[in-house]
């Protein structure tokens, strides 16, 4: 269902290459989802900080990250802790994607064929 | 010759037609050959709605710095890491291992059942600059040279192996000559030495 929407969505979605939406509950929870890009974060890290370190699965849709989870310093809230980014309070800086999308990678596979993505 | 009236009508009608173009061109959600990074407003992704948006950097002003690239985000990152363009952090926690390997140790897998296409050599140096070794192995990819099993091009582009990060994150399957670069000789082994 979601290949079918990446499919027809070429000329409407146009995000970077690597970004990835989280909505398994943030809609939910009538907040926006959450837009992740990739491009910002390796500037800054290596991958194996959050693959490996930080226990983010490589795979979009495996990862459940709760609020309670970043409040607690796990996942995204290792850095977004008011000390190394922003913190937790500041919902709409994560939640910015726009009502509807989907859980997955954006951009990716730029074939647009019959891949998993 | 072009008479002095027909010139007056004939720029104004070129001077409305590319203003019309400008506007339309500034609007509409479809890349124009000058946009390279679509800004974040308009990427059809982000909620133009949210007003905090304009605090997040777009990507153009941070890969534009970058060595250029022709697919993904366009930014060749292994350049940039060379060049030392971005110096991304190794690890959080101070007592994590570093493992970074040389062309040696172990060393690039050559993988030769690449069809008539020229054979796929494997460098463990560049990934190792960017992953640690459990993020392959033992569970996307075994240890031991060709024990893989199902490891072909049909599960590569279902999103398996290589396509969990290329075509994802690092650089699409359809740029197959940076992989496919090893030519094949007769005897199937690699046509220049290591």
């Amino acid at each position: 269902m979601f290949t079918l929407f990446m499919l027809l969505a070429p000329f409407s979605i146009q995000a970077e290459y690597g970004d990835i939406v989280l909505n398994k509950q943030a809609e939910k929870k009538d907040m926006r989802p959450v837009i992740f890009p990739h491009w910002f974060h390796r500037i800054r890290y290596n991958c194996k900080v959050c693959h490996s370190e930080l226990g983010f699965k490589m795979r979009a849709g495996d990862n459940i990250v709760r609020m309670s989870d970043i409040i607690e310093g796990k996942f995204c809230g290792m850095c977004h802790n008011n000390q190394i980014a922003w913190g937790a309070d500041r919902c709409e800086l994560c939640h910015t994607g726009k009502p509807g999308l989907q859980s997955g990678i954006i951009g990716g596979n730029s074939t647009g064929g019959p891949g998993r993505w | 010759m072009v008479s002095k009236s027909h010139n007056s009508s004939w720029s104004k009608f070129v001077r409305c037609l590319s203003t019309s173009m400008l506007v339309v061109a500034a609007a509409s959600p479809v890349p124009t050959w000058a946009d390279d990074w679509m800004p974040l407003v308009k990427d059809g992704l982000h909620d133009q709605e949210n007003t905090a948006l304009k605090q997040l950097q777009n990507p153009a002003e941070a890969l534009s710095k970058l060595p250029p690239d022709t697919s993904g985000n366009l930014v060749n990152w292994v350049k940039a890491i060379e060049q030392g363009k971005i110096n991304p952090r190794t690890n959080i926690y101070p007592d994590t291992k570093i493992k970074v390997l040389d062309r040696n140790q172990p060393p690039d897998v050559l993988m030769k059942n690449t069809g008539e296409l020229p054979m796929v050599r494997f460098p463990h140096k560049q990934h190792s600059e960017l992953l640690d070794c459990s993020n392959c192995h033992e569970a996307l990819f075994k240890s031991k040279a060709g024990t893989t099993p199902g490891f072909n091009m049909f599960t590569i582009l279902q999103g398996e192996f290589c396509g969990r990060c290329h075509g994802a994150v690092a650089f699409p399957l359809t740029e197959c000559n940076r992989c496919h670069n090893e030519p094949r000789t007769l005897s199937g082994k690699a046509a220049k030495a290591n």
